[in-house]
């Protein structure tokens, strides 16, 4: 049974990872082609760091994520809590408002929102993309939190209002700890979303603020450069690294609690 | 109390950032523009009633319905496999499956093309062996893997989540009362991550609906999608009131199946907690 | 005392000196079209900073433009759309005479249909639409759009995934006009199009350079400068515009009305019509220059290359697409029996 358990994670990742490393191998192909090799060259990658214009979208890009990823929780995680009091009408109302950017296709909530901000008189800038990001993250917070807060037994916090808790110290310390992975869950997810959005994002942003999936989206007409599987290359690894990182802390926390 | 305050303050979130985006679509929808004037109309609505688009909403459907079932057959197993990992192990997993989903999407799914191109690296390995060339891209197969790589960890988050914080002593309580494995599983474990299965669906269903790109690129760009129709209207044709009326309908239908799909789910979850 | 606010002053003065507008030029460009060496060497030359933003589409850079409350100086549309954004009045009046290169532009290039004075755009970069080839696996002569009808290349032609430019074609195959606006014209485009679909492996964007090279398909429509990469990676395949005629397309620079950095727009565009520059830009994207001086600084290689380098004279009849106004709706709807057929 054991075996069987890691031979499907394994073939799941192997899946998951496959195209990947198609995308990293390429990054040093000689030739302007991603699918036929052309001999070993580290060229792209000499580009991408002369390339000003997508280091730019680089940063934007990632500070538009992890800023959106924080608003999108801590507001998602509080609406879910909100909302998994509510009862009657108003329950289903915040549930179907909530469910609206998931369920609309990318180009609606985009054209929406920006004649949304239209009306506002607001100028297409960085407050815009980062607004549309939170306004599509949010919901997805909602929904991976909601059903941890379903699962909870409601005793928990009576429990603790009984042994003399406030219910802000009720919240803090006992419910937001037992739904963490629904919060966690709904980060991840936010943080996902956003890193990839194109079509909510070009059109909800200027001024010079733009993505990466906007400059690779652009580069269609003419064929997506390598410079951008370097650039997948180096971001990938950096994870990774990170990845060994975290887990080489918790193993080594691991072996001080038992020793 | 403090929980009604949240409530309130997201509604006011959401009246402006999406009901009030909502009723723009909606004004665009029951509106057409004439010679510069507009006017109220049903029209927008009475257009998608033409066969053609309606075999276009059933193929999306199709499609969505397959993908959203595959991720759900893969993706279980894998929650529940995860979840029962040590703590470490199970944050590692975690990561290593949403990675991949911080790959830009458009990279991913031209990769794909390269591997399942006629020349491409598996019909490669499938020729050493002997086998192939086989047609791998530009069929319903390679649309159909795209939309399970790339919905996947969507469909998996969700259950896990729910699936994690399961007690040990919730089994171990179980099995003491004489259950089997299979028992357990059946009547305890599945009916608790209900909520996270329909979580899980409609991260899946819902934007499955509305995504063509990855029928584009692996599919040949041969059927048009509800997802596409929409957006050209919006992105090409310039018709937006189309494009919105079009909009409403997918949303609506959209709601009421997972209106039906929510209620289905309640009743499970609530058969199971009874036994 | 005295002494130290004085400096203060002095400091702080400095700092709100320095603080002072940048001349800027915004700069709404196609995804990867334009050499950055080309913009390094501008912003050195000038001092002015140019912020370029990319679209992927005239019709969203048109949506993004017109709605968007952007602030764009210069841009790069195509013919069709430049003649759709003069009739809207979206356009500043250019005045060629201040230009130092304008005669350096070959004639061919000015007076075109859709701005047949030259009073709102200068050409950037052009091409045309044709069908490229793989000599290895395709023994017939390919000189006609029939090719992509023939029953023995089943299953090994890749058609554009634009509505527009693979409609155009079938009406070319036809002997219309790529601009038709007669319905029962566009149904006969529709009718061979359904047919030709069982033929047809993909309809696809740019990956179609890739698959090209990698020999996926044997035959494909595609612009000029795809071909061109095409044939320098692999140069089994070939381009050629086939006789019936075809699209040839303009890129051109328009500076957008109430341009708050008009001059910088116009010192730009000059840069870029210097025949180094020009030679440099087409060097890197791959596309043909309107400027004839630019080939005296190419690579030999380009510079007799047909396929970006094609003579002038030689060329078969060739369409420039109008603005479709409504008709487009009857594309659409074309588009979508298309695809909707078995």
């Amino acid at each position: 049974m054991r075996f069987l358990k890691k031979l499907y994670v394994n073939a799941i990742l192997l899946f998951l990872y496959a195209p990947i490393f198609i995308l990293m191998i390429f990054s040093f192909n000689a030739s302007k082609s991603r699918g036929t090799w052309g001999g070993f060259s580290l060229k792209w990658y000499e580009e991408l760091f002369k390339s000003g214009d997508i280091m730019q979208a680089l940063y934007y890009t990632i500070i538009v994520a992890i800023l959106s990823t924080i608003i999108s929780t801590a507001l998602g995680t509080f609406a879910a809590i909100g909302i998994s009091e509510k009862r009657g009408i108003w329950k289903k109302v915040l549930l179907n408002l909530n469910y609206l950017p998931v369920v609309n296709p990318d180009i609606v909530t985009a054209v929406s929102l920006m004649a949304l901000y239209s009306m506002m008189r607001l100028k297409l800038g960085f407050i815009t993309i980062l607004l549309s990001h939170i306004v599509f993250s949010t919901p997805y917070v909602v929904l991976s939190v909601l059903p941890k807060l379903k699962s909870l037994d409601p005793n928990l916090a009576e429990a603790a209002l009984d042994l003399g808790a406030t219910p802000f110290y009720a919240l803090r310390k006992v419910i937001i700890p037992e739904i963490m992975p629904g919060i966690i869950t709904g980060a991840l997810l936010s943080f996902t979303l956003s890193i990839d959005d194109f079509v909510i994002s070009f059109f909800n942003t200027g001024n010079g603020v733009t993505n990466l999936s906007i400059e690779i989206f652009a580069m269609a007409r003419r064929g997506v450069k390598p410079t951008i599987n370097a650039l997948s290359t180096l971001m990938f690894l950096t994870m990774m690294v990170l990845l060994i990182i975290i887990y080489k802390r918790d193993e080594g926390g691991k072996k001080l609690e038992n020793e | 109390m403090r929980k009604n305050t949240f409530a309130r303050a997201y509604l006011i979130w959401l009246m402006i950032f999406v009901a009030i985006p909502l009723l723009l679509i909606a004004f665009y929808a029951f509106t057409v523009t004439e010679t510069g004037q507009v006017s109220f109309s049903f029209d927008n609505f009475r257009r998608f009633l033409n066969p053609i688009y309606l075999k276009v909403l059933v193929r999306s459907i199709e499609l969505a319905l397959k993908s959203t079932i595959l991720c759900l057959l893969l993706g279980y197993p894998l929650a529940y496999i995860i979840a029962r990992e040590s703590e470490n192990r199970k944050r590692i997993m975690l990561l290593l499956i949403v990675i991949p989903m911080w790959m830009n999407f458009l990279l991913r799914t031209y990769a794909w093309s390269t591997l399942l191109g006629k020349n491409g690296l598996i019909n490669i390995i499938l020729g050493k062996f002997g086998l192939g060339p086989y047609q791998l891209l530009y069929t319903d197969g390679a649309v159909l893997l795209g939309m399970v790589y790339n919905f996947l960890p969507f469909m998996v988050l969700p259950i896990y989540s729910v699936l994690t914080k399961m007690s040990p002593r919730l089994f171990e309580a179980a099995s003491d009362l004489g259950a089997t494995k299979l028992e357990t599983f059946k009547r305890v474990t599945f009916p608790m991550s209900i909520p996270g299965i329909l979580s899980g669906v409609s991260m899946v269903f819902i934007p499955a609906m509305s995504t063509f790109v990855i029928s584009n690129i692996l599919g040949g760009n041969k059927y048009n999608l509800i997802g596409n129709v929409i957006e050209q209207q919006f992105r090409w044709t310039g018709d937006w009131h189309f494009g919105s009326s079009m909009s409403i309908i997918l949303m609506v239908f959209i709601l009421i199946t997972m209106a039906f799909t929510n209620k289905f789910g309640g009743d499970m979850s609530e058969r199971g907690g009874l036994f | 005392m005295n002494k130290f606010y004085a400096l203060l002053l002095g400091v702080i003065l400095l700092l709100v000196g320095c603080g002072e507008e940048k001349e800027v030029l915004n700069f709404y460009n196609w995804g990867d079209y334009i050499d950055e060496d080309v913009i390094d060497q501008f912003e050195k030359e000038t001092g002015i900073k140019v912020n370029m933003d990319n679209f992927e589409t005239n019709e969203d850079m048109y949506i993004k433009l017109s709605k968007g409350g952007s602030n764009y100086d210069l841009a790069t549309p195509s013919d069709y759309m430049i003649e759709k954004m003069i009739k809207e009045g979206m356009l500043e009046e250019i005045d060629t005479n201040q230009f130092k290169n304008y005669s350096k532009i070959d004639p061919f290039f000015k007076n075109l249909e859709y701005d047949p004075e030259n009073k709102y755009s200068v050409p950037y970069l052009w091409g045309t639409v044709g069908i490229v080839y793989n000599t290895k696996e395709v023994d017939d002569v390919v000189d006609s759009w029939d090719i992509l009808w023939k029953e023995k290349y089943k299953n090994n032609i890749f058609m554009l995934n634009s509505q527009r430019d693979t409609i155009g074609v079938a009406l070319k195959k036809l002997g219309y006009s790529m601009n038709s606006r007669n319905v029962n014209e566009l149904e006969e485009a529709k009718e061979a199009l359904i047919t030709q679909k069982p033929l047809v492996a993909a309809y696809i964007g740019d990956e179609m350079k890739d698959a090209m090279v990698a020999e996926e398909a044997a035959i494909a429509v595609t612009w000029s400068g795809e071909g061109f990469v095409m044939n320098h990676e692999n140069p089994n395949i070939n381009y050629i515009i086939p006789k019936e005629g075809s699209n040839i397309w303009f890129d051109s620079f328009v500076i957008l009305k109430d341009a708050k950095n008009k001059e910088n727009a116009m010192k730009f565009i000059d840069f870029l019509l210097r025949p180094e520059i020009s030679a440099k830009n087409v060097e890197y994207i791959g596309y043909s220059t309107p400027v004839p001086e630019a080939l005296d600084y190419v690579d030999e290689e380009i510079k007799n290359n047909r396929i970006v380098n094609p003579n002038l004279d030689e060329l078969p009849e060739l369409e420039v697409f109008k603005d479709p106004q409504d008709i487009i709706k009857e594309y659409e709807r074309i588009w979508l029996e298309i695809t909707s057929a078995e």
